[in-house]
C-alpha cells in the first residue's frame, strides 16, 4: 500500500501520482491521512485503484471519478464525485452540497446525510444515501437513480427528467413535474440490487418511487405558471 | 419609404408603435408564448463602426504596408498552463454546440479555423469526433448543464473554457428545442429524444468567485496544469466580473458583448440584457490594469465582429484577440441568397434569417435535418471561413501599419477617436477633433 501524509505532500504531487497509475499500474492500495479538508482530493482518476482517505475533504473530492474506487473516512465538501464516470465513491459520514452533481456513472455511497441538491442534473449515476437528503436534490436530474433511505427535504426532483428517485422516509414537498409513482416489480428489484450494492440493510418494501410527470419536457402555454 | 409598395405621405407610422412592434403584440396575442429565435441582437446599438483610426502623417511614423511586418500572432494562457495556446491569427472561433449546429457545421468551422491557424470551441453538447479531427486547437467549453462533459475528452482540449454566461443572454441557459434532438444529440446529453433542452444557467455544483477558484482548481488538477483555463462572460458589470475572474485564477477572460449570437432564446433577452461589446472593453482592460494583469491574463472580445476594423478597434482598445460566432456562420453560407427560395417557403428571407431554433436552416448549418445537412460540404465551407479569417488579418494589419505598429497588439486606445458623444462615453477615447472623453477629468 502506497502512503500519502498530505500534511507532508501537495493536493498536486497527491493526484499526479494518482494520474500516473493510468499509465502503467504499479499499485492499487492508496492511503492519504491528514487530508484536513483540502480541496480536490484524488480528481480525475482513470484506473483500478483503491484509495482511502482519512478524514475529512473538501470540495470536489473524486471529481470526474473513472474506474477508481474512492472511500472518505470523514465527512466530504461540496460537489462529492461530481460528474464521476465509473468506479465506486462511499463517504463514512455525511456529504455537502451537490453530491454527485451530473455524475454519468457509477456508484455514490454516502453513508451519513447530504446535503441540498443532492444529485443535481445527475446523468446516469446511481446514488445511494443512508441517512436524508436537502432540498432541491435531484434537481433537473437526467438519469440513473437516487435512493434516500432517511428523509428529503423540499422540493425533491424539481424539473426531473428520467432520474428514478426512490425515498423510504418523509418528503417535504415535490418540485415542479415530480410526482410519486407505482412501485411496481421491476423498481423494486432495481432497488433491492442498488441497496445491495451500496450494502444498505433496508426493505425495499419501504420505499416509495417518484418520477417526472413528464409534463413540461415540452413547453406548453397551459403550464406558465410553472416556469 | 420610398420603396414601399403601400407608401401614402398622408399616412404616418408612429415611433413607438411601427409595424414591426404591432407585429409583434399580434403574434404574442395569437400564440401566448414569447419569440424564441437565434442570432444576436438586432437593434442599433452603438457599435465600432462609431470609431475611426488616427492614422500616421507628421506626428507618427507608418510601416509599408507590403513590406514591413505586422505581427499577428498571440499566446493565449501563459500564466498557469504548461501548453499555452500559440495561435497565428489573434482571431477564434466562438463557442457553438453540436446540437445547434450540424455536424458538418461543427467539421467546417474546425477546418477553416485550422487552415487560417486559430483555435475553435466547443459548446453546450460536447465534443464531437468530427470536430476534435478537424481543429488543431480546440477550446473546451465547460458549461452549466454539463451536457457531455467527461474527462477524456477534457484531456483532449487544447484549452477549458468555463462559461459562466454568453452576450445575448447574461444570466440565461441554453436552450434546444425538441425539433433538432435527434439520436446523436439526445445520446451526447444523455436525454430523451425530442424533447425541449432548456440547459441551467448556473452551474451545479458552485456558487460565487470563491467556489470557482477552487473549480477551476479542480480543472487544472484533472489535466494535470497542462492546459490553459478561460474564463467567458456576458458583457453586464464588466469590471466587477473580470476582476473577480483574475482573482478565480483565470489565465484568459473572454467577454461577450450583447450583439454576440446565440441559437435559440428568448427575443427579449436577446435585445433588452447586456452591454455593448464596444462599452465593455475598457471596462475588461481597466479592472486587468489596475491589478497588473493586462497582456498576462489575456482578454478575448466577441460580440458583432465583422471585418478586419472590428478585429483592429478591439485590439486597440486593448483585447488581445477577438471570437466571431455569427459572422463565421455567415462565411460558411448563413443567410446565403442562393438559398432564397427556401428562405421564403418558410416565411423568412435570406439575410433575415434567426430562427436557427427550428432546425429547418436552408443552408444546412443550424439543423440537424440529415438532407439539409448535406447542403453544407464541410471542406468547401472550411476554406470559404479560412479565406474570411485571412481577410480579417490583413484588413486588420492594414490598419495597424498605417498607425505605425509593427504587432497587431501594439494599438492602443491613443489610436482611435470616436464618431459621437455615445462612442467616446463608452470606448473612453476623445470625440473626433477633440480631446473630450466624457466622463473623465482633462
Amino acid at each position: 500500500m502506497k502512503k500519502i501524509d498530505l500534511a507532508n505532500s501537495s493536493i498536486r504531487e497527491l493526484n499526479q501520482a494518482l494520474h500516473a497509475q493510468q499509465a502503467s499500474l504499479t499499485e492499487k492500495e492508496w492511503s492519504v491521512a491528514n487530508p484536513k479538508g483540502e480541496h480536490n482530493i484524488a480528481v480525475g482518476l482513470d484506473a483500478d485503484l483503491h484509495v482511502d482517505i482519512h478524514g475529512h475533504a473538501g470540495y470536489f473530492c473524486a471529481g470526474m471519478n473513472k474506474t477508481a474506487s474512492v472511500t472518505v473516512h470523514g465527512n466530504a465538501g461540496q460537489g462529492l464525485a461530481e460528474n464521476m464516470m465509473s468506479g465506486v465513491v462511499r463517504v463514512k459520514g455525511d456529504a455537502s452540497q451537490a453530491a454527485g452533481a451530473t455524475a454519468q456513472g457509477g456508484l455514490l455511497v454516502i453513508e451519513g446525510n447530504a446535503g441540498a441538491r443532492c444529485g443535481i442534473s445527475m446523468k446516469g449515476v446511481d446514488i445511494v444515501v443512508k441517512g436524508s437528503v436537502g432540498h432541491m436534490s435531484c434537481f433537473m436530474g437526467q438519469s440513473g437513480s437516487l435512493v434516500v433511505c432517511g428523509d428529503a427535504g423540499e422540493a425533491l426532483g424539481d424539473s426531473l427528467y428520467e432520474v428514478h428517485i426512490y425515498v423510504k422516509g418523509e418528503v417535504k414537498s415535490l418540485g415542479a413535474d415530480c410526482i410519486q409513482k407505482e412501485m411496481r416489480p421491476e423498481h423494486l428489484e432495481e432497488l433491492s440490487g442498488l441497496l445491495a450494492k451500496a450494502g444498505v440493510d433496508e426493505d425495499p418494501a419501504a420505499f416509495k418511487r417518484y418520477g417526472s410527470a413528464r409534463q413540461l419536457y415540452t413547453f406548453k402555454v397551459d403550464n406558465a405558471s410553472a416556469y | 419609404m420610398s420603396n414601399d409598395s403601400n407608401y401614402n405621405a398622408s399616412l404616418k407610422e408612429s415611433a413607438t408603435f411601427d409595424r414591426a412592434t404591432m407585429a409583434e403584440i399580434r403574434r404574442a396575442a395569437d400564440t401566448g408564448i414569447y419569440d424564441i429565435r437565434g442570432f444576436g441582437a438586432k437593434r442599433k446599438v452603438p457599435h465600432f463602426d462609431d470609431l475611426l483610426f488616427l492614422g500616421a502623417s507628421m506626428s507618427r511614423y507608418p510601416l509599408e504596408g507590403y513590406r514591413e511586418t505586422c505581427n499577428t500572432s498571440v499566446v493565449l494562457g501563459d500564466l498557469f498552463a504548461k501548453n499555452p495556446i500559440k495561435l497565428d491569427i489573434p482571431v477564434t472561433i466562438a463557442g457553438m454546440s453540436f446540437g445547434a449546429l450540424s455536424a458538418n457545421a461543427k467539421e467546417a468551422l474546425g477546418r477553416g479555423a485550422s487552415i487560417a491557424g486559430t483555435s475553435t470551441t466547443t459548446g453546450d453538447g460536447g465534443m464531437t469526433p468530427e470536430e476534435r479531427g478537424q481543429s488543431k486547437k480546440l477550446v473546451y467549453q465547460y458549461l452549466p448543464s454539463r451536457y457531455g462533459m467527461n474527462p477524456d475528452d477534457l484531456r483532449k482540449a487544447d484549452a477549458i473554457e468555463v462559461v459562466l454566461g454568453q452576450g445575448a443572454k447574461p444570466g440565461g441557459g441554453g436552450m434546444l428545442l425538441g425539433q433538432k434532438i435527434t439520436d446523436r444529440v439526445a445520446k451526447m446529453r444523455n436525454l430523451p429524444k425530442g424533447i425541449d433542452q432548456r440547459s441551467a444557467c448556473r452551474h451545479p455544483d458552485w456558487t460565487g468567485p470563491d467556489d470557482l477558484a477552487i473549480k477551476i482548481q479542480e480543472l487544472r488538477e484533472i489535466t494535470d496544469w497542462q492546459v490553459p483555463i478561460y474564463i467567458k462572460v456576458g458583457a453586464t458589470r464588466t469590471y466587477y466580473d473580470v476582476k473577480l475572474a483574475v482573482k478565480a485564477g483565470a489565465d484568459v477572460i473572454v467577454v461577450d458583448g450583447m450583439q454576440g449570437g446565440t441559437a435559440a432564446t428568448q427575443d427579449v433577452f436577446i435585445e433588452h440584457v447586456g452591454i455593448p461589446t464596444m462599452a465593455a472593453i475598457p471596462q475588461a482592460v481597466q479592472a486587468l490594469q489596475e491589478m497588473g494583469m493586462h497582456r498576462k491574463v489575456q482578454l478575448i472580445v466577441s460580440g458583432g465582429i465583422r471585418n478586419g476594423a472590428d478585429v483592429a478597434k478591439c485590439m486597440a482598445l486593448g483585447a488581445d484577440a477577438v471570437a466571431i460566432g455569427t459572422a463565421a456562420l455567415v462565411a460558411l453560407g448563413c443567410n446565403d441568397p442562393k438559398w432564397e427560395e427556401d428562405y421564403q417557403k418558410i416565411g423568412s428571407a435570406a439575410g433575415f434569417y434567426d430562427d436557427y431554433q427550428e432546425g429547418k436552416d436552408p443552408a444546412g448549418i443550424s439543423t440537424q435535418d440529415p438532407e439539409l445537412m448535406k447542403r453544407l460540404d464541410p471542406i468547401a465551407a472550411g476554406n470559404r471561413l479560412a479565406n474570411y479569417l485571412r481577410v480579417l488579418t490583413l484588413e486588420a494589419q492594414t490598419l495597424a501599419r498605417a498607425c505605425g505598429k509593427n504587432d497587431l497588439r501594439n494599438l492602443e486606445p491613443e489610436d482611435l477617436v470616436a464618431l459621437n458623444v455615445e462612442a467616446a462615453a463608452m470606448a473612453r477615447v476623445p470625440l473626433a477633433g477633440t480631446t473630450w472623453i466624457p466622463g473623465q477629468q482633462y
